[in-house]
């Protein structure tokens, strides 16, 4: 592998461009008009203008992309997360022009990026899944039959849903005929697609993942969870590893599944499985990511590997780098997300950075895409840095993030770091006893101050 | 004169009112979306619409007036 082209932008695009210089390969590229000045399209070798700034005609243009790999003779295409990342048809693409696509197999993306399948194959391979019905259900009367059976409470989802779009917790059979036809009506609206599902509710549910990365071999390993708990709109606000949460029989458990949720659908590169854990720690498969995660440098930074290097190897036919017996936490890791929004309403917050100074200390990484000056447009996602942290222990590690937070200056826009900095002195969160409410508890408490 | 004002900065999705239109207090009037998020703007009051101030497409800052109520 000699030139890489980065199908993505910002920060993950700098982050991914770092190994590559490290690794002596040339990197390449895209932007949209709204990034024309952004520091990755300036810190590239070379850098091609795909289109407009909104992304169907940019970021999502699959022509577009696929001519500046050709026009710049890339070997490989590195889709970062979000966007083409989880594109089935687009990583078949890239390997119908001959290129190398830096990700598992395009048949792999599709099973994991349809819901059902995903959770069919896992049971199949004996990974826990949430309780939860097979098929979509046809009528209300069936929705019941199935929510009697599986126990309420149980959440009624649209199975081609997202964003908590249609999704209603149903504590007994009134609420699901009530819910029934408005998430049904609601689903189809957003989606055009209103076929729904039943599923367990798991009550003041975690959220912790787990790192994984298989060779071309057939060798699999984990890289220790993520306790990504936080998270506000379904979107990850703070990870660390550790999670706080699991004892170390826990821990093998969970681990042990996702190695052979991995193995089960012969899964290559580096990849995430997300498992909802309740108050008992049972587990149960969420979803599989097919691609490097925002928060993968939390695991850097606790077990010492680069993820993008082992990306990079494994893509190029290496065997994995790492046995499973080296994988330790070395250290407590946080990251931390700098949004361009309203720090109580976290509504978006787009506008031009006037001054953007990062706190430059030990053991605190940045991983940004902006810079004094920057404009952060609407068209694409809020993230503008990530900070992570580490330290000897969790609690050196919060305390550190706290200066962290204290030293990063941002203005001309609002960002939540006044939310971050909340968090980190929170007494529940200090004590690592938290769940995925613990944002909508606290804003819900100051709504009605 | 009641005021409905933008809660963002973003483009205007949808257009939920228009002139003439009796509005209950907490009803979506325009969908707004920025940085991939959509967000419904709500009056905060009852009232009848006299003016629809951003069509679809415009661009509209935090705090723009963008329906009249009566």
């Amino acid at each position: 592998m000699r030139k890489v082209l980065i199908a993505n932008r910002g920060e993950i695009a700098r982050r991914i461009m770092r190994t590559c210089r490290e690794k002596g390969v040339a990197t390449v590229a895209v932007y949209s008009d709204a990034d024309r000045d952004l520091p990755f399209v300036r810190e590239a070798d070379e850098a091609v203008h795909i289109g407009p700034p909104p992304v169907p005609h940019s970021y999502l243009n699959v022509e577009a992309i696929i001519a500046a790999a050709k026009s710049t003779n890339a070997d490989a295409i590195h889709p970062g997360y979000g966007l083409l990342s989880e594109n089935e048809a687009f990583a078949r693409r890239v390997l119908e022009e001959g290129l190398v696509f830096i990700g598992p197999s395009p048949k792999v993306i599709g099973q994991m990026g349809d819901k059902l399948t995903a959770r069919r194959i896992m049971q199949e391979a004996g990974v826990p899944v949430v309780p939860g019905c097979e098929d979509s259900l046809a009528t209300v009367e069936e929705a019941t039959a199935q929510a009697a059976q599986i126990g309420y409470p149980v959440m009624l989802k649209a199975s081609a849903g997202g964003g908590g779009i249609g999704m209603q917790i149903c504590r007994e059979e009134s609420q699901l005929l009530q819910a029934y036809q408005s998430a049904k009506g609601r689903a189809k609206a957003y989606f055009g697609n209103d076929a729904m599902y039943v599923e367990k509710y798991v009550e003041r549910p975690r959220h912790i993942e787990v790192q994984i990365a298989a060779d071309n071999a057939g060798n699999v390993i984990h890289l220790l969870e993520r306790e990504c708990s936080i998270q506000r709109r379904h979107q990850k606000v703070l990870e660390e590893s550790p999670s706080p949460f699991l004892d170390p029989a826990t821990r093998e458990q969970l681990c042990e599944a996702a190695v052979k949720a991995a193995k089960a659908v012969g899964y290559t590169g580096l990849g995430t499985v997300e498992f909802i854990v309740d108050e008992q720690k049972n587990f149960y498969f969420l979803e599989m990511n097919t691609r490097l995660q925002v928060e993968h440098a939390v695991t850097e930074e606790m077990t010492g590997y680069d993820l993008v290097a082992m990306q990079l190897a494994i893509a190029d036919g290496q065997p994995l780098p790492v046995e499973q017996r080296d994988v330790q936490a070395k250290r407590h890791a946080i990251e931390l997300r700098v949004y361009a929004e309203d720090p109580v309403t976290f509504l978006p917050s787009p506008g031009t950075i006037s001054l953007y100074q990062p706190p430059a200390m030990e053991h605190v990484r940045i991983d940004d895409g902006v810079e004094s000056g920057t404009q952060v447009t609407p068209f694409y996602d809020p993230m503008i840095a990530k900070v992570i942290i580490s330290g000897e222990t969790r609690e050196e590690a919060v305390e550190r993030a706290q200066e962290a937070m204290h030293h990063f200056l941002i203005t001309g826009i609002k960002t939540n770091i006044p939310f971050l900095q909340e968090v980190l002195v929170d007494e529940q969160f200090r004590g690592g006893d938290y769940t995925t409410w613990f944002i909508t508890e606290r804003t819900t408490k100051t709504n009605h101050k | 004169m009641k005021q409905v004002a933008a809660n963002m900065a973003g483009t205007v999705i949808s257009v939920l009112v228009q002139p003439g239109d009796t509005i209950s207090e907490g009803q979506d009037v325009i969908v707004l979306e920025s940085m991939k998020m959509e967000v419904p703007v709500q009056s905060m009051e009852a009232g009848k619409v006299v003016e629809v101030k951003a069509n679809i497409g415009d661009f509209v800052n935090d705090g723009d007036i963008i329906v009249v109520l009566e």
